[in-house]
Formats: C-alpha cells, sequence, structure tokens
C-alpha cells in the first residue's frame, strides 16, 4: 500500500469512527454528475457569492457605515477639507489609503455583477430546457426567491458608499416607499429614521445588507444545492440518456476538480476585471447632498431594466379627496414588477395544469420541441430588455445621436408592440427548425456534393444520420391535446367547462401543435420509395 | 395553424442505440503523452505560485502613488494593477491547472448511475397518510374546537408585537413632508456660500441654486436641503407665458421653482438656455419654464412647485410666501392637484 492511500484510509476511518458516515460518504463520492457546459451557470452564480462574501469581509474591516459628517482629509486631493459622511469618507480611505483596498472593491462590485448576471442566465437555461418541471419545482421557486433578494442586495450594497450617485439612488427609492398608498410616507419616515435622508438609513441597510440577507442566501443557497443533490441533476438528451438515469462522471476526483477548478477561475477573471476595468469611482461623483445630481444617472445593470419602466411611465397621478395616488411611480416600481415575478414564480404550476403533466422529468427539453414555452420566453425578455434600453435612455442618446423623446417614446410603444411579435416569430422559428429536424432524419444532411446518373440526371448526395443523431432528434414525446369533456358521463356541466376549462383546452391544443417528430416507419418507408 | 402532429402511440420509433462506446484519450494509453500532460499540470501550478509572489512582492515594493500609462486604460495606478494581476494569475493558474488534470489525466469515462422514481410505494404512501392522520388525530385539534379557535386567534396575533416593537424606528411624518423652511420675508441665499443675493445679481439666460437664509445659529441639514433646494432662472420677462398671479411670484425677469423632482425627488439640475427647459437626470422629465414649470415630457405628473419671491427693502431677493403646496415626490396624504 502506498503512503498516501495509508493516510486517505485514516482519514477516511478517522471520520467513519465518529459519525457513521461511511455508507453515506461511499454513495455520494461516485455521485454522477452529467456534464454540459450550461450546467456550469449556476456554478458561477455559487462561486461568485463565496467571491463576495470574502471580498466582503475585507471590505467591513474599514467601511464605517455612518452618516455622521466628517471633514475628509485622506491622500485624494480633491476631496480635500469636503464636509462628508463617515461612510463615503471611508470609502474613499479604503479606495485611497489601503493597499488593495480599491482592487477589492471593485471584485466585490464585479461579482456582485456576475452574480446577478449568473443567476439571469441560469434562469434563462432552467427556462428553455424546461428543467424546472416536477419534481424541480421547490427549487425553481428557491431560486426566483434568490434573484429577487439578489437584486435588493445588491441595491443596499452600491447605496452605502454614499456618493452622490447612490444617494440618488436611495432617494428614488424613498419616493417608491412614499409612493405606496395609505401607509408610504409612515414607512418611509420609519425607514428613514425621519426626513429623507436622516442619519439612520445607511446603517440600518448596512447590517441588512451584511448579515441579514446573506444569512438568507446561505440558507437558500444550501437547500437549493442539497435538493439538486438529492435529486440528481438533470440530463440532456442523448444516446443512452434516459428519464431512469444519469450520465456522467463521478464526483471525485473528476467534478471535484473540475468544480473546484472552475471557482479558481470565476475568482482568478474576477480579479483580473478588479484590476483592470475601474467600477463605480465613487471619488468621482463626491459626496451626497439632495441639492444635487450627476447626469447621466444610471443604477446597475440588474436594476436598469426597472428604471427604464419608471422612465417610460406616463405621468398620471389620481387626486382625490384630499389623497394624491401615484400611478406613475406604482405602476411601473411595483405592480409590473410584481406580476412579472409572480407570473415567474407560477410558471411550473401553470404549465403542468395547461398539459396536464404531472410525470416526473429528468430529461431536458430542446427549446424548439417546446414552441410555446421558448416563444413566451423570448417574449419575456424582449419585454426586459426594451425596459433596459430605455433606461439607459440618456446615455444611448448622447452615444447614438438620438433624441431621449423618440428612444422614450420608441419603448413605450415598443413595449406593447415588440413582445407578440417576437412571441410569433420564436414560436415559427421553432416549428421552422422542428420541420429541419424532420428533414434531415428522413432524408440525410445536404453533402452539396453533386453526382450526375448515367441517364444525365444530376442528384445531390444526402448523408444518413448516425442512430445517435437520429435518436436525438426524435426522443421527445410529443403530447397531443388534453381530452376536456364540456359535460360529464351524466349529462351535467363539467368542471372543465367554463371559461378556465375553456382556455385549458385552447392552451394545451395550442401546445399540441407541432411538426410531428418522424418515425422508423416513415423512415423505412421512404428508403423503399427512394432506392 | 395546422395540426400536424400524429398520435405515436403505437408507432414504430427510431431506436435508443445507447450510450457511444468510449474513445480514449492519447494520454491513456501513451505513457509520453500523459507525462506530457503531467508536466502542464505542474507548469500551471507553478505559474499560479509565480503569480502568489508577483502579488506579494508589488504589495511591498511599488508605490501606491505611481500611475503608468498603457495602452487601452490609460494612466493606470501601478501598485492596483500589478496586485490585482497577480492575484488574478494565482487564482486564474490554480484553477486551469486542475480542470487540465481532470480533462487529461483523470478518468473520463462516462458512467450511467440510475434514477429511482421519488415516489414511494403505495403501501408506504398509505402508512404515511395513515400515520399523520392518526398522530393529528390523537392531538384532538378536530374535536376540540375551543382549542383551534383560541389557538388561531394567538398564532394570529403573535406577530403583531414585533411590528409594534419597530414602531420606534422612526416618527410620524406630521406635516413634515408639506412644510419647507421657506416663509413670508425669508432671503435667497446662494448655495454654496450663504450669500443674499440682489435681483441684479442674476445674468438672463442664467440659473443659481438657493436656500432659505436660516436664523442665526442654526445649522443647515441634508434633510433641509432635501426640501428646500430652489433653482432661479432669470429670462426676459416678456417670454414669460403665465397668468397674473403666477406673473406676480416672478420679479425682474427672474422665477424660482422647487429643485426637488415633483416625480421622485430628484435634483431637477439640468437646464436648456436655448429651450428654456429644466429636466430632471433621472428620469427625464421636462418642465417648461416659461409656462411655471409645466410638465411637458416624461413621467411627472406635476409641475415643480413655484416660489413667490420679490425683493426686501435693502434689495436682497426674499420669499414672498411659503410654497403654496408640498415640493417633491407625491404621498398619500398630500392634498393638492
Amino acid at each position: 500500500m502506498k503512503k498516501s492511500e495509508q493516510v486517505a484510509g485514516n482519514v477516511a476511518s478517522y471520520i467513519d469512527d465518529r459519525t457513521g458516515a461511511a455508507g453515506w460518504a461511499k454513495k455520494n463520492l461516485t455521485k454522477v454528475f452529467p456534464d454540459h457546459w450550461s450546467f456550469m451557470l449556476g456554478e458561477i452564480a455559487l462561486y461568485s457569492f463565496v467571491i463576495l462574501l470574502l471580498s466582503g469581509t475585507f471590505l467591513t474591516f474599514w467601511f464605517d457605515p455612518s452618516q455622521q459628517e466628517v471633514v475628509y482629509n485622506g491622500t485624494y486631493a480633491p476631496l480635500s477639507h469636503v464636509t462628508m459622511s463617515a461612510s463615503y469618507a471611508s470609502t474613499l480611505h479604503i479606495s485611497f489609503d489601503v493597499r488593495g483596498g480599491l482592487l477589492m472593491r471593485q471584485i466585490h462590485h464585479w461579482a456582485a455583477l456576475i452574480f446577478m448576471a449568473a443567476i439571469v442566465v441560469h434562469l434563462l437555461r432552467v427556462f428553455f430546457t424546461g428543467a424546472f418541471r416536477k419534481p424541480r419545482e421547490a427549487n425553481w421557486l428557491i431560486g426566483i426567491g434568490l434573484l429577487t433578494l439578489g437584486i435588493v442586495e445588491g441595491f443596499l450594497g452600491y447605496s452605502l458608499p454614499d456618493d452622490l450617485l447612490s444617494g440618488t439612488g436611495i432617494r428614488i427609492a424613498e419616493a417608491i416607499i412614499q409612493a405606496i398608498p395609505v401607509v408610504g410616507s409612515y414607512l418611509a419616515f420609519f425607514a428613514f429614521g425621519g426626513a429623507f435622508p436622516g442619519h439612520v438609513f445607511i446603517p440600518r441597510i448596512y447590517i441588512v445588507h451584511v448579515l441579514l440577507l446573506p444569512g438568507i442566501f446561505l440558507a437558500l443557497i444550501t437547500v437549493h444545492l442539497m435538493l439538486v443533490w438529492y435529486q440528481k441533476h438533470t440530463q440532456y438528451p442523448g444516446p443512452g440518456r434516459k428519464e431512469t438515469n444519469v450520465v456522467g462522471y463521478p464526483l471525485m476526483p473528476v467534478y471535484m476538480a473540475k468544480a473546484g477548478g472552475f471557482f479558481f477561475i470565476v475568482f482568478g477573471v474576477t480579479a483580473f476585471l478588479g484590476a483592470v476595468a475601474s467600477i463605480n469611482p465613487i471619488w468621482l461623483y463626491g459626496p451626497y447632498t439632495p441639492g444635487q445630481i450627476s447626469a447621466g444617472s444610471q443604477p446597475d445593470w440588474y436594476m436598469g431594466w426597472l428604471d427604464g419602466l419608471v422612465r417610460m411611465a406616463p405621468p398620471l397621478e389620481t387626486h382625490a379627496f384630499g389623497h394624491t395616488i401615484s400611478w406613475n411611480i406604482l405602476i411601473p416600481g411595483l405592480i409590473i414588477p410584481g406580476i412579472l415575478f409572480t407570473g415567474m414564480a407560477l410558471y411550473p404550476f401553470i404549465e403542468s395544469w395547461i398539459s396536464g403533466d404531472k410525470n416526473e422529468h429528468h430529461l431536458l427539453d430542446r427549446p424548439r420541441n417546446v414552441p410555446n414555452r421558448t416563444a413566451l420566453g423570448a417574449m419575456s425578455l424582449s419585454f426586459m430588455l426594451i425596459s433596459l434600453i430605455n433606461g439607459g435612455n440618456d446615455v444611448i442618446a448622447t452615444h447614438f445621436h438620438l433624441t431621449i423623446n423618440g428612444i422614450m417614446w420608441f419603448t413605450r410603444f415598443g413595449l406593447f408592440i415588440v413582445p407578440p411579435i417576437v412571441f410569433i416569430i420564436t414560436k415559427r422559428i421553432c416549428l421552422s427548425l422542428q420541420r429541419a429536424d424532420r428533414e434531415i432524419v428522413l432524408h440525410g444532411r445536404e453533402t452539396g456534393r453533386l453526382v450526375m446518373t448515367p441517364a444525365g440526371e444530376f442528384l445531390e448526395v444526402h448523408e444518413e444520420l448516425t442512430p445517435e443523431q437520429k435518436w436525438t432528434l426524435t426522443q421527445h414525446a410529443q403530447p397531443a391535446a388534453l381530452a376536456l369533456p364540456s359535460e360529464d358521463a351524466h349529462g351535467t356541466r363539467s368542471k372543465s367547462a367554463g371559461i378556465k376549462g375553456k382556455l385549458r383546452a385552447r392552451m394545451s391544443e395550442a401546445n399540441a401543435s407541432q411538426v410531428a417528430a418522424p418515425t422508423a416507419e416513415q423512415a423505412k418507408e421512404l428508403e423503399g420509395g427512394h432506392h | 395553424m395546422s395540426k400536424e402532429i400524429d398520435s405515436l402511440s403505437g408507432v414504430e420509433r427510431f431506436e435508443d442505440p445507447g450510450l457511444p462506446e468510449h474513445k480514449h484519450r492519447k494520454s491513456d494509453s501513451d505513457a509520453i503523452a500523459a507525462n506530457r500532460a503531467e508536466r502542464q499540470v505542474a507548469i500551471l501550478f507553478l505559474l499560479s505560485a509565480l503569480g502568489t509572489v508577483g502579488t506579494i512582492a508589488s504589495y511591498i515594493f511599488i508605490d501606491t502613488k505611481k500611475f503608468i500609462y498603457l495602452p487601452i486604460l490609460g494612466d493606470t495606478n501601478a501598485a492596483q494593477l500589478a496586485l490585482g494581476t497577480g492575484l488574478a494569475a494565482s487564482l486564474f493558474f490554480i484553477g486551469i491547472a486542475a480542470v487540465h488534470w481532470a480533462k487529461t489525466l483523470m478518468p473520463d469515462e462516462e458512467v450511467i448511475a440510475e434514477r429511482h422514481e421519488f415516489r414511494s410505494s403505495d403501501e408506504d404512501r398509505s402508512d404515511f397518510v395513515k400515520t399523520v392522520k392518526e398522530r393529528a388525530g390523537a392531538a384532538g385539534l378536530g374535536r376540540r374546537s375551543l382549542i383551534k379557535r383560541s389557538m388561531g386567534v394567538a398564532l394570529g396575533l403573535v406577530g403583531l408585537s414585533p411590528l409594534v416593537l419597530l414602531r420606534d424606528l422612526g416618527p410620524l411624518p406630521k406635516k413634515e413632508l408639506s412644510t419647507t423652511n421657506w416663509a413670508s420675508g425669508v432671503r435667497l441665499v446662494t448655495d454654496p456660500g450663504g450669500q443674499p443675493i440682489k435681483g441684479t445679481d442674476l445674468e438672463i439666460g442664467s440659473v443659481a441654486q438657493v436656500l432659505p437664509q436660516l436664523p442665526e445659529g442654526t445649522e443647515r441639514s441634508l434633510e433641509n436641503i432635501g426640501k428646500d433646494a430652489v433653482l432661479l432662472i432669470r429670462i426676459r420677462p416678456e417670454e414669460f407665458n403665465l397668468n397674473a398671479e403666477r406673473l406676480s411670484w416672478t420679479y425682474n425677469g427672474i422665477i424660482a421653482f422647487s429643485k426637488i423632482c415633483s416625480h421622485m425627488g430628484c435634483a431637477v439640475a439640468l437646464y436648456e438656455q436655448q429651450t428654456k427647459h429644466l429636466l430632471c437626470p433621472c428620469h427625464q422629465s421636462t418642465f417648461d419654464v416659461t409656462r411655471a414649470a409645466k410638465v411637458i415630457f416624461g413621467p411627472a405628473a406635476r409641475p415643480l412647485p413655484q416660489l413667490a419671491i420679490g425683493v426686501d427693502s435693502e434689495g436682497y431677493l426674499v420669499a414672498k410666501q411659503a410654497f403654496t403646496e408640498p415640493v417633491g415626490p407625491s404621498f398619500w396624504e398630500r392634498n393638492s392637484a
């Protein structure tokens, strides 16, 4: 026995003597994980979170979350002797007088942007491949929770330095709170400890940012991963991959090395960005004061769509009975985001209600094979994108020499016109791709090689697909529309009639209308005919 | 859309050919290739070590005030750059080494693990349901409705205490959102500077930010500025398009508006001299100065409140009265259109 094997053996028995974990560990160390680049998106989010914890902890050693006024006398000359809050002064201190402080600030901010981007792209992957279906609905909900909290956490984070830009962001958040009917001004006064900006808001959001929300994140991420572990990962369809198996590499050693290595790669890339790409240079903005503002005020990208919606809202307010309701704030700031996030959370349940599908799914969908879902996803994306464009309308206007008014009107109309068009186009593309799949399964791939027959006829040689390719393109189930009787056996109107029932029947029919996957029988028939 | 789907039941489908045969890598059979891979992994790990050495060296030796010029990046702080790239290299190469190791030297044969449906056997499930029913029955909740109801009351109310305990987070708004420090006879003072200004100090076409002069010894807080900030704009008097009352609130072509946006409270700081429009950089609400800050574009629903100004006996600009409506964003108790 080699020395290293002996050591490993000793460690294993040490652990087992004290926990009895040998049985569990044996099983789990050889656990199989399927391999695909898109499964690394969630990993990026996880690793960014770890980077955020590490870099964030570093920052807390110097950051002073206080709105007490101090006079700055650090090394950054342009702000010398300027009165500012202690949080702004300590952020300057971290940036200029702590070696590596600016690097850590930039790593922290970049990691936050990457964290949110990874969550969003991971969510899109899960959505478009149908990974949220039974039994993974709970993990979908946790994911939506993490996304929502991530937006809040990010906003609180960049609000902490109390510079002119972030203070303006807090001002807007205060206006949203204040706009809530009946209790708004009370909530705002409680949150800010009185009139805006007050002296308590930053200390309060600091503890939420570094303790409360990270704690909730940690708990949710733990459950998220435990469920992935317990339910085993989904896999893409392909030869040998079934609903009843999982094909991939064992945790130890391959996945440990790959996933562990990937953590370092993500950290390395984030550190590189922090080294060379300046982000949120707060010293250029100056300390916050409610009477000033910098042009081109932009939130971080994951808030941009919200800001864009607020910007394009029509100027609607109701004044009645001595009260004011600001629809121009409530609709874009609370109502639309509420509808979007609720709809997103409920989507797995809505889809299974329409399809009547109560089976477990471990094989992922190819997006083209579920045209309505794919089209809905593309449509929602286009909605967000148009909102995001309007969130940057001032920057776009100056960069591309357009008028802000033009962009605003384009997005105001576009928000209603573009998404339905995107839905229709995406659905057509999906069906065309299905047709193309059918074509190459039945007739083979066009090789571009022309052959002249002895009779003088020209033919293009078609290359037959391999059995593996044929299987991959035809393995998906194509459920028929639900048969929903409008009357039951006794002649009374059944539950499935009514508007809800009709809606369900219509949607289930729409889902079922697809290009039929070719069968082996059809292939044989063609073979007989062709040759 | 045509219905193109056929029923697939009972139709012969293509067959799953099963997992393709495994193709071995060169390093699996060729000892030289395997040794080369080992050397590559080692080099990558050493590059990481080099990165760490570089990081520590730049921490100690590079002056934090030193800037160097780099293409694309421009003037860059040398210490920050060296520290960051060193750290990035030390992390990145560990990752690349581990992945390369896994890809070239660790087993790359895909394995199949079986899945099992999560659903337990019918027997277990009915046992489970029975147990739950039995245990719940043992508590007697179904029979003892008094306990059920009183428990509902207690659990419903218990959440109130933490809410009540949060009450002292802040004071009640009272009239704070509706009042400012502007009042009849209060002088306009420059911000920054705090100097009173005369009507003649302002050129035609210029803009100034002013605040109310506070009584001697009173400190100006950010909360004050958040409500009191006012923008003075001077144009030619004949350019005003105001009713008689609003015109009487101006002085010698100078008109005063609250600088706090009526939409979400940002500072309305962009003045276009040519068009005489005020623009809020946050959400691009645009106000027409000549028509009492009427909203001509964007999400704001109300004009910026106008402050009535005049001059006192010494010729300094003063407010003739307080704002006639609350400044800043709307709120529920706001009682004017």
